[in-house]
């Protein structure tokens, strides 16, 4: 039974991580334009930044969800479910990687800008090469923290019928009435990814250290 | 205007699931807070089975989506012979969920503070439980407090997951009026602006209680 229940739920996994991961990367991306833009000069793109990263934080991911799918229709803009849960995910990682980002350029002391400065490297050469390599072997563990927050959260894409993993426990649970047994196999295939991304992480991150002869 | 006039027409729709949402934070939290606790003590506990007990409960809280422990607790409770209502099986997910989380906070509170405060209450002839509550909880509280509100903030945000197994709460009132005229995107964002507003008052409440509890040591 446990075979059979294995082999039927574990068909999630690839959706499960393909929606992680792809709202993982393009939520990546728009975060660093958020912090950059959070950072910006001009006192109203700034405030447009913090807004945005303020309004996403405070509304719950399954209403981001359905407003998505349930909402955006009405404009003509019809999202298959995988679309749209990508989309909801890449809206609220991007607000939270943008605050991990910050934290992470928090982290480097002034003395870093002032030194490439001094050595007359223009404003572009210092954030690529001085600030960012620093600061996301800072953010690293943090990211990774949220990798598998967000993995947990890809959970909610079931509820707007993603075949993810949480998805077919839930039609396992319903056809063969083995509800307990359907969601421990669920559950044991999460903390497992978890477990694996958590390790792949911690040994980057060893590695990067060890690169810069810190641990 | 058209806009303001239809939701302020679903607002009465909505309220009692605001209710039920918050009603549903409140219980979670009630019970969970003090179920963290308790795990945090297990954990710290000397004897082995206290403490495998109190790893498995968190990890399991922790490890699995709040939306997994939901849905197994739905679907196996019956099966063990217990039928509970949606919402109370809610309850008991969101506290497990909560109760798991907060061990981690009081366990860091608990282990921020110095060794030297229990060895004077022991001088003090404060032993055990009465050394444990009148010294070492009280100050480990006040470091666990801030990280716990925000959790009771993100505890109000899980209680949108109870829809699925069909507690009257926000969301699913908000379903039931996109599902009669078809106005999903408007009713969402009315949704999305109620728990968004609520949120920013819980988070506002925060802010003062950090404040207050940190007052103390402004000063100097």
């Amino acid at each position: 039974m446990i075979t059979q229940l294995l082999s039927s739920i574990a068909q999630g996994v690839g959706l499960t991580l393909y929606v992680t991961a792809a709202s993982l990367i393009i939520g990546g991306v728009i975060g660093l334009v958020l912090v950059g833009a959070a950072r910006s000069p001009i006192a109203i793109i700034r405030s447009i930044a913090t807004l945005y990263i303020n309004i996403v934080r405070v509304i719950p991911p399954i209403t981001w969800l359905f407003l998505i799918y349930f909402g955006l229709p009405q404009f003509a803009l019809r999202l298959t479910t995988i679309q749209a849960a990508i989309i909801g995910f890449s809206i609220i990682a991007s607000a939270f990687m943008a605050e991990i980002y910050r934290s992470g350029l928090l982290s480097i002391p002034d003395g870093q800008r002032e030194a490439a400065h001094a050595l007359g490297l223009s404003t572009v050469t210092t954030v690529g090469h001085i600030i960012t390599p620093q600061a996301f072997r800072v953010a690293l563990p943090a990211i990774a923290t949220y990798g598998i927050g967000l993995l947990k959260d890809s959970a909610l894409a079931s509820t707007i019928g993603v075949r993810e993993i949480t998805y077919y426990a839930q039609q396992c649970a319903k056809q063969t009435h083995e509800g307990l047994l359907s969601f421990v196999v669920a559950g044991l295939l999460y903390i497992v990814i978890s477990l694996a991304v958590a390790l792949v992480s911690r040994r980057v991150d060893l590695t990067l250290r060890r690169k810069i002869g810190v641990a | 205007m058209d806009l303001l006039t239809q939701w302020l027409g679903w607002l009465p729709d909505l309220a009692p699931g605001l209710g039920v949402s918050l009603q549903l934070t409140g219980l979670s939290l009630l019970f969970g807070f003090p179920l963290g606790l308790l795990f945090a003590v297990m954990a710290a506990s000397k004897l082995a089975p206290l403490q495998w007990i109190s790893f498995l409960f968190v990890e399991i809280g922790r490890g699995l989506p709040a939306l997994v422990l939901l849905y197994l607790l739905y679907f196996s409770l019956p099966d063990a012979g217990i039928t509970l209502t949606s919402l109370m099986t809610a309850i008991i997910a969101l506290t497990w969920n909560t109760g798991a989380y907060a061990s981690e906070y009081f366990r860091a509170g608990l282990a921020a503070v110095p060794l030297g405060q229990k060895e004077a209450a022991l001088t003090s002839g404060l032993r055990g439980w009465s050394g444990f509550r009148l010294i070492i909880l009280p100050q480990a509280l006040r470091i666990s407090t801030p990280p716990l509100a925000g959790l009771a903030v993100l505890v109000f945000q899980g209680s949108a997951l109870a829809f699925v197994i069909a507690v009257p709460e926000l969301m699913s009132k908000a379903f039931e009026i996109g599902s009669i005229t078809f106005e999903y995107l408007s009713v969402y964002v009315l949704t999305a602006v109620v728990y968004g507003s609520i949120t920013l008052v819980f988070l506002a409440l925060v802010r003062v209680l950090e404040w207050r509890l940190g007052r103390h040591l402004q000063r100097n």
